[in-house]
């Protein structure tokens, strides 16, 4: 039997979201996710990254078909589930989300949020061994066991991203949707968890797609990543290689745009300042989006969307302009 | 910006690292305070709401507990003693009570017919409130079922559950009593005189037919509160971890949904239960409710409005009775909203 | 010492809500020259925005001064009444918060608030203070100023949102310009802009910038001197410089190591500060860093550490640098 490649792949995968307004008859649609394709080997962390809008959210609950896609096939482990019935596979993909405070059901204790996912699946034999399996998750993620019956507002951000955590580990799913998991919470917090993310990996082998704004963290964490814009990628590369070899303009600016640590380096660094905002997703420029605001776009790239070419070994980008870039 | 001497009066072992349970000593998860709790604490600080709930309490030992231990009944007719004043005794009790007999004074005097009018205020107000919490119980049931389909489902299956409570809200509500009244008057007579159903007779056509219209027209506004809470809830992230984790709709409806609404419905239903009571007494003193002798406290007031000049307590009692209830829940259901409502919390 | 165009000394400020006292603000002390950038650098519930709020003497009731004084520009804020402040906030002082949305007014035009602060604290007539407002929107990058003075917030982005309100704190020119997390809610591109256009126009207008913010990447490019605040106390105040290359408090140290770094070539494992910040109802006696602390030792969990001077303007609040600063003497002593 043939082993796939990928543990998660898209393919061409389209989200549209109608949108109120305009006209009486006229359908406007936000075009979140425009023809989005990746693949994601078992045991890998896929970084996703770019800026409000840009669709990477979208992708990663589309992926878990928590949004039914509008086109394009979503495949795990070599098996097509675009359209089946998704229960046996929640066992197997999970998701951790972003807002310790909104993703909790504030009625409900530590242990029973926990113990819901068990008992979705009828994974304890009985009240006994539900209750060691939390407690044993509870341990996963550094709490204790008497934090199984306190409510989720008795915690701080950081332990109610953990419980989020555990409740996701409690089906043993392969593939996690990590969406922006460290956003919202505290800087000294963040390391704790994150490296409770990469611990978890390394044990229990799991594979992750990281979603994210902030590609310092991003990059520590992930083997590869994307960058996406106005839902499409643009780039998509090994980490090393984006971080220090980028090709594509937003990739190139975004970096440059990040604040570094470090006031010598700050100082000197050249920073390639966009112009303008962010166009608006119901309305996108034509051709290569990120045209409007590229310092390199021109009638070609208004008239032409640029093709996803592979620019070195397993560094893909789609820009017309690469060689003038570099 | 410091101050560098040591005080030499400072102990060298203080220096030495502070070992990891002395630290621990210091991050001690507070008592844990369970909404209800919470909610409870506060709704006691409310002065206002204790106060009516303590009156709450006394109206429902006048109107549950003390008719039973009363010596008079609401429709026991005494001969002779027609209407006799508040605290007047009639010929032949006087005569009674010379001979040594003990006889309890009627507190609001009787009715023409000579019926202590005491009791029977005590019984029209078990009457009210019993009318008032079974129609907020069918109200209840009803409207969050019908309103957390509609919001849950949401498209279509919203918009015409909603458009079909639209028409509802337009239908006039005595028009309706009035007819199911007439209409149900010759049937319901004849499903009294069968075995198990006499207590239509006591009851009366009429109250069955409120009842009805309760659960065919009054639960349209709870199932839009109901609905636009879902609609709210059902946005929020946890339900979306519901789902990822693979739960059905109807878990997601009962675990998440509903349970995240039952401070909304326990204090809509609060304040639903003097509305249900004002509704009753209105069609009682129209001469739509309870059928006579049972009485309530609006066909009191309704009886009452005749001999007005003469007897004036007659009106007062039972309109002074339904103000002090309808008061009291409608204090009680807005001390409910405030202690419970989530953002007015901390 | 009065020549500092800010200083306070000691302030004392607490929350008195349902729940308790929070002690916000435990003795903080902090100052900042004409024309400086200061960064205060923290995380939820250190302060650093109280600290700011109470300077424009914007923490009214459940908040109360406790002690400590308030000095700005040669004034005694804590002294001055509401009428007296009100003279001085959008005039002197002006304040940029972190979501745009929110602080500007949904219904009133661009045009009609910025004017409105000019018109408060200036004699401009509406005429004249719409010409204002057409400038300032071109000096704070904004083309089409016109159109921009008749739209409604809604219909502008978050980036330009933070820069109308960035032309309306400083439209009286003020001397001192505090802004609350400024870019957190932005996107990282619109940050960079919006970061370049404030010190273009410190340098175009010479005022002083107190920069909140958890960022240290911002700091790092931007300020000056930074103060790191924890638990309501500064814990570390110095230079740029200071404080990253050479860092005295353990939860600046902490800080640094456990935030990943984009320019680094290897992998290497995040160090984070383990445990939870401080619970404010319920504060630890001695130094609120203690329980997350690796060198805590066992005063540290007693007494709250005095101030060490590590140079002349570089000082921190901590009994291992007490420590090392009595066995420097002890040394020096017995030499």
């Amino acid at each position: 039997m043939m082993e796939h490649p990928y543990l998660v792949e898209v393919k061409n995968l389209k989200q549209y979201f109608p949108v109120a307004g305009g006209r009486l008859f006229e359908k406007k649609v936000v075009k979140a996710v425009d023809n989005v394709s990746f693949g994601i080997k078992k045991g890998e962390t896929l970084g996703l990254v770019g800026e409000s809008g840009c669709g990477k959210t979208t992708t990663g609950r589309t992926l878990l078909r928590l949004h039914e896609p509008t086109a394009g096939n979503i495949f795990f482990d070599g098996e097509d589930i675009t359209r089946v019935n998704m229960l046996p596979y929640r066992r197997k993909m999970q998701i951790v989300f972003q807002d310790p405070y909104a993703s909790l059901d504030p009625r409900m204790t530590v242990g029973d949020i926990i113990g819901e996912a068990i008992d979705i699946h009828h994974l304890a034999a009985g009240k006994k061994d539900r209750r060691d399996q939390i407690i044993s998750l509870l341990a996963t993620v550094g709490l204790n066991s008497e934090h199984a019956n306190r409510y989720p507002h008795e915690f701080s951000g950081g332990q109610r991203q953990r419980v989020g955590i555990a409740r996701a580990l409690a089906v043993n799913p392969q593939f996690i949707v990590c969406d922006e998991p460290v956003s919202a919470l505290d800087v000294s917090i963040q390391a704790q968890v994150v490296n409770m993310f990469e611990q978890l990996q390394e044990e229990l082998g799991l594979t992750y797609l990281f979603i994210a704004h902030d590609l310092s963290i991003v990059k520590h964490i992930s083997n590869r990543i994307g960058v996406m814009y106005l839902g499409k990628i643009v780039e998509l590369a090994d980490s090393y290689e984006l971080t220090f070899h980028s090709v594509h303009p937003y990739t190139r600016s975004l970096i440059s745009a990040i604040p570094v640590a470090d006031p010598k380096t700050s100082r000197k660094a050249k920073r390639i300042v966009l112009e303008g905002d962010v166009p608006s997703p119901v309305n996108p420029p034509s051709g290569c989006r990120f045209r409007t605001r590229c310092a390199y776009g021109d009638e070609l790239c208004a008239a032409q969307e640029p093709e996803w070419r592979e620019v070195s070994t397993g560094h893909f980008a789609a820009c017309h302009h690469l060689d003038q870039v570099n | 910006m410091s101050n560098n001497k040591i005080s030499l009066q400072l102990n060298v072992e203080d220096f030495l690292p502070a070992s990891d349970a002395e630290k621990e000593r210091l991050t001690v998860m507070q008592r844990s305070v369970g909404f209800w709790k919470d909610g409870v604490r506060r709704l006691k600080k409310n002065k206002i709401s204790m106060i009516s709930l303590v009156v709450i309490i006394l109206i429902f030992f006048l109107s549950f507990i003390v008719p039973g231990i009363y010596p008079y009944s609401y429709e026991h007719q005494i001969r002779g003693s027609e209407n006799l004043a508040p605290m007047q005794y009639s010929q032949t009790e006087m005569n009674a009570m010379e001979t040594g007999e003990h006889v309890f004074p009627h507190i609001l005097g009787t009715d023409n017919l000579g019926r202590d009018y005491a009791i029977r205020v005590m019984m029209g107000s078990r009457v009210s409130l019993m009318v008032g919490l079974i129609a907020s119980g069918i109200i209840l049931f009803i409207g969050s079922l019908y309103g957390s389909v509609a919001g849950f489902f949401g498209g279509w299956v919203d918009m015409i559950m909603m458009r079909i409570v639209d028409m509802i809200y337009t239908v006039p509500d005595i028009l309706i009593i009035i007819l199911l009244s007439v209409a149900f008057d010759q049937p319901l007579k004849a499903l009294s005189q069968k075995a198990g159903f006499q207590w239509i007779q006591v009851v009366g056509v009429n109250l069955i037919s409120i009842f009805v219209v309760f659960a065919l027209l009054y639960w349209v506004g709870m199932a839009r509160i109901v609905r636009s809470q879902i609609l709210i809830l059902k946005e929020q992230e946890y339900v979306t971890a519901a789902r990822a984790l693979g739960a059905s709709s109807g878990h997601i409806i009962k675990k998440h949904l509903l349970t995240n609404c039952i401070g909304t419905l326990i204090v809509t239903t609060t304040l639903q239960i003097p509305s249900s009571i004002f509704t009753e007494s209105f069609l009682s003193f129209l001469g739509l409710g309870v059928a006579a002798p049972m009485p309530s406290l609006g066909s009191l007031a309704s009886a009452a409005l005749n001999g007005l000049q003469s007897y004036p307590h007659r009106l007062f009692a039972p309109a002074l009775a339904i103000s002090v209830i309808i008061l009291s829940f409608n204090l009680l259901g807005d001390g409910l909203r405030d202690a419970f409502d989530p953002k007015l919390r901390d | 010492m009065s020549e500092y165009l800010v200083n306070i000394e000691h302030e004392c400020l607490s929350f008195f809500t349902p729940a308790g006292e929070v002690k916000a603000l435990n003795d903080v002390s902090l100052h900042l020259d004409e024309g400086e950038i200061l960064g205060i650098v923290g995380e939820s519930g250190s302060g650093k925005s109280v600290t700011a709020y109470s300077l424009m003497g914007l923490t009214a009731y459940p908040g109360r001064l406790i002690s400590g004084s308030l000095q700005f520009n040669g004034h005694q804020i804590e002294r001055m009444t509401e009428k007296e402040m009100r003279k001085i906030r959008g005039n002197d002082i002006s304040i940029i918060f972190q979501d745009p949305m929110t602080s500007l007014n949904p219904v009133y035009t661009i045009g009609n608030q910025i004017t409105e602060v000019v018109m408060l604290h200036t004699n401009k007539n509406r005429r004249q203070a719409m010409e204002r407002a057409r400038e300032l929107l071109t000096l704070v990058g904004i083309n089409e100023p016109e159109k921009r003075l008749k739209q409604y917030p809604h219909e502008l982005s978050g980036g330009m949102r933070q820069r109308v309100m960035i032309a309306i704190a400083l439209a009286c020119e003020p001397k001192l310009l505090i802004a609350d997390e400024p870019t957190t809610a932005l996107d990282v591109t619109i940050q960079a802009q919006i970061l370049e256009l404030m010190m273009e126009l410190k340098e175009k207008l010479g005022m002083a910038i107190i920069m909140i913010t958890h960022d240290l990447g911002v700091v790092a490019n931007m300020c000056d001197r930074i103060a790191v605040m924890y638990a309501g106390k500064v814990v570390e105040y110095g230079s740029t410089d200071d404080i990253f290359y050479n860092p005295g408090h353990e939860y600046t140290k902490g800080l640094l190591r456990s935030i990943p770094k984009l320019t680094e070539k290897e992998h290497s494992k995040l160090i984070p500060i383990e445990g939870s910040p401080v619970d404010m109802l319920n504060p630890p006696d001695g130094c609120p860093f203690a329980p997350r602390c690796e060198a805590c030792m066992k005063i540290c969990l007693r007494e709250m550490p005095p101030y060490t001077d590590l140079s002349d303007i570089h000082y921190s609040a901590c009994w291992l640098l007490q420590k090392q600063e009595f066995e420097k003497q002890t040394q020096k002593g017995e030499a």
